[in-house]
């Protein structure tokens, strides 16, 4: 293999694992072979060839394909120039949407950048925008257009034509997206390719930081919820078949030796009760932490079977129960937010978050829900607002609770700054870092009682 | 066993197995590079078919373990026959141990499993692990040993070596995460839900009856039912179970009354079909 080729799979390497995919040397090595295996004619073998080699989930798959997209670009420079015509470009794009050419799209993703996405003129400070070219060449106003195209091109089918509108909107979408990775390499071209890998591209879902999160981004961890509950089942179930057997039941053994002259020919084991534990979540649902609280209730209304009794409370500055607005609610998640915020009394005189009123009511009005075999769940980034933290509640509360763990979704640099109380509380709870998805699989994984 | 990666898809078409691109590169690399192939993706979309796909091509027998909780060595690995050892001790009461020892631990005694049986003999095999997320973790230390070095030590006997390696395909429909070191040693491959175009051809291979404007009318719907947020979305194996009511029906185009009547056969859950048929603009069922 020569040298730039092999330079090129390094920092394709490097620039992976700058994202925190794991690749070891073995497999660098394989996907060289791979590259040899395959040869360079079709670019599209070559990315499922070292997708294959170097990836070994599917959830890297979305990071991998762009930094691929940098580092093996479709082609190099400028395309072929084409007629700077923004008109002309919109009918050429509505025919190729309606015919679904890929290859034609990507073409004309290309003249799109290249036409109306360039922006500055001195070196240094120019670059292309997929933004400013999406802005300019508008393909979600084609919509009825394609839709008139595909139906003047083949007549009515029926049933399916009901399907058109969102079929044409995915491949406006899939547009968007080759818009993007073009206006993306473009940059590359002039600026540091390893930068840019690293910089430009989109983390995988689970490292989504879950305050920063957009409203897509919040609906694709969403859909992560099933499977990370399944996960946390089986391995739940896998901790409790462990903790099952293990010690030794002395008295049992020795009452089983008698028949063997006191000899202890088989060893009982101490059967574990099986433990009915409960669990209680206080959740903050104020527009700062929404999205952290609304996935974990989704998770752990996911892992309901696993547990005698699960109740959920929701507070802003005042507490309520919302335990049953999650349950008919599975089918609906994007919605839930707005139904709790709708339905349940969170607030009182004021709109923002109040722990420590809201959790001295809890302690009050709700304090029946806490037993000695209850763990606490307390979602918040415990920002008080300059209020009262109301450790007395804090503290009534640990009492009463079998445990109690505090899931901050602010890295923990930031807790004790500003109006955050958490400090305070970390002295009375445990209190842990939860960011993204990765650190609450983890951390739900380990803490969930058995 | 493979020239080139259309080698591999037009081999595949052979046996009714209809590649995308994605898999026919992985079967082709597998193939060169001598290494297993770990093949993940929902239920229904043919991981298990195309272990049995390449395994036809190869002429090769296919060697199969179906792993389940509490699967272990001796239904995996091997296991000595101990019932015939017993009868063998009896037999010959005269012998000293020396003898018997040296007898009842060689080959006429061994029960080999799967992963004996595939690594042994000079014919070419297909080992498809099937369901490896099922099996408990300790089972993976087991596969690590066969799967790099391609042998198994039976303390009596000896270490086994491959004379010939199998191809080894392993399936898991992710339900636990794979350990690290079992997947750094297999080439991944996801089988998501094919595209449309070969979505097409795969109904039209295994329903030749069906008509091809309602075959491009099935896969659309079952597309859009796809994108929609629904608890178990259709599979192929469920495009082809459509497909195959609508020609048996003798529906010769979709219709409201028509997709209401057959609804289920998509869908399993009743929450999903109401769903479906609100987005579809179906009658309230």
């Amino acid at each position: 293999m020569t040298t730039p080729v092999a330079e090129r799979l390094t920092s394709l390497v490097a620039a992976l694992r700058a994202h925190g995919i794991r690749v070891g040397t073995g497999e660098t090595v394989d996907a060289a072979q791979a590259m040899a295996a395959l040869g360079f004619e079709d670019r599209e073998l070559l990315r499922e060839g070292l997708a294959a080699t170097l990836l070994h989930g599917i959830a890297q798959r979305p990071v991998f394909d762009p930094v691929f997209d940098l580092y093996f670009p479709r082609g190099v420079g400028a395309p072929e120039p084409g007629t700077a015509d923004r008109d002309d470009l919109r009918d050429r794009l509505a025919a190729a949407l309606a015919a679904n050419d890929e290859a034609l799209l990507a073409r004309l993703a290309a003249e799109a950048v290249d036409g109306f996405g360039g922006y500055g003129s001195a070196p240094g400070s120019d670059g292309w925008s997929s933004y400013q070219t999406l802005d300019r060449v508008r393909p979600q106003t084609l919509l009825a257009r394609v839709r008139a195209d595909v139906g003047a091109r083949n007549g009515s089918s029926g049933f399916a034509d009901r399907l058109l509108d969102d079929e044409i909107r995915r491949r406006i979408e899939a547009f968007r997206g080759l818009v993007a990775t073009e206006a993306r390499r473009r940059v590359a071209e002039r600026r540091d390719r390893d930068q840019i890998a690293r910089r430009a591209v989109a983390p995988t879902a689970d490292r989504v930081d879950f305050l920063f999160a957009g409203k897509d981004r919040l609906a694709e961890l969403r859909r992560t919820v099933q499977p990370l509950a399944r996960k946390l089942a089986t391995r739940l179930a896998a901790r409790r078949r462990r903790a099952a057997r293990g010690s030794i039941d002395l008295r049992r053994t020795l009452r089983g030796s008698l028949s063997t002259g006191g000899v202890p020919m088989r060893p009982v084991l101490r059967r574990r009760r099986p433990a009915r534990p409960e669990l209680v979540l206080l959740c903050d649902v104020s527009g700062s932490v929404s999205g952290f609280s609304d996935f974990t209730m989704l998770l752990v209304q996911a892992l309901h079977d696993q547990f005698s009794k699960v109740r959920v409370f929701a507070f802003v500055n005042r507490i309520d129960e919302v335990t049953g607005l999650l349950e008919h609610g599975a089918a609906d998640a994007a919605g839930l937010g707005a139904r709790i915020q709708a339905e349940a009394t969170l607030t009182g005189w004021h709109g923002s978050s109040d722990y420590g009123v809201a959790l001295g009511e809890f302690a009050e009005r709700h304090g029946d829900a806490v037993g000695p075999r209850t763990t606490v769940f307390v979602l918040g980034d415990a920002r008080t607002n300059m209020s009262d933290p109301n450790l007395a509640a804090v503290r009534l509360i640990t009492e009463r609770a079998r445990r109690v763990h505090w899931l901050n979704p602010e890295q923990r640099s930031l807790w004790g700054t500003g109006d955050s109380a958490a400090p305070e509380y970390a002295e009375l709870v445990e209190m842990h870092e939860c960011r993204n998805v990765r650190q609450l699989g983890a951390l739900v994984g380990r803490l969930l009682p058995i | 066993m493979f020239t080139s990666v259309d080698d591999v898809s037009v081999r595949l078409a052979e046996t009714g197995y209809l590649a995308s691109p994605s898999v026919a590169t992985t079967v082709f690399l597998a193939d060169r590079l001598g290494k297993p192939l770990l093949v993940e993706g929902p239920a229904g979309v043919g991981k298990t078919e195309l272990a049995k796909a390449v395994a036809e091509i190869a002429g090769a027998e296919l060697v199969r373990l179906q792993c389940y909780e509490g699967v272990d060595e001796s239904r995996a690995l091997y296991e000595w026959n101990h019932a015939k050892q017993l009868l063998r001790i009896s037999a010959g009461r005269d012998e000293t141990w020396d003898e018997t020892r040296t007898d009842i631990f060689s080959e006429e005694f061994l029960l080999t499993r799967p992963l004996l049986t595939a690594i042994r003999g000079d014919e070419p095999k297909v080992l498809l692990i099937d369901e490896t997320d099922k099996a408990d973790v300790e089972v993976e230390g087991l596969l690590l040993e066969v799967l790099s070095d391609f042998q198994v030590t039976v303390p009596e006997l000896g270490t086994i070596t491959a004379t010939r390696r199998p191809f080894v395909v392993l399936t898991s429909n992710a339900s636990r995460e794979l350990s690290e070191a079992l997947r750094r040693r297999c080439l991944f491959l996801h089988i998501g839900f094919p595209e449309e175009e070969l979505e097409r051809r795969i109904v039209r291979l295994k329903v030749p009856g069906l008509d091809a404007a309602l075959a491009e009318s099935v896969v659309r719907v079952v597309g859009a039912l796809r994108a929609m947020d629904l608890r178990k979305v259709p599979s192929v194996a469920e495009t082809i179970d459509w497909a195959r009511t609508l020609l048996a029906l003798g529906a010769d185009s979709l219709d409201e009354t028509v997709v209401r009547a057959t609804l289920g056969v998509l869908l399993k859950h009743q929450d999903d079909v109401l769903k479906a048929a609100a987005k579809l603009d179906l009658d309230a069922l």
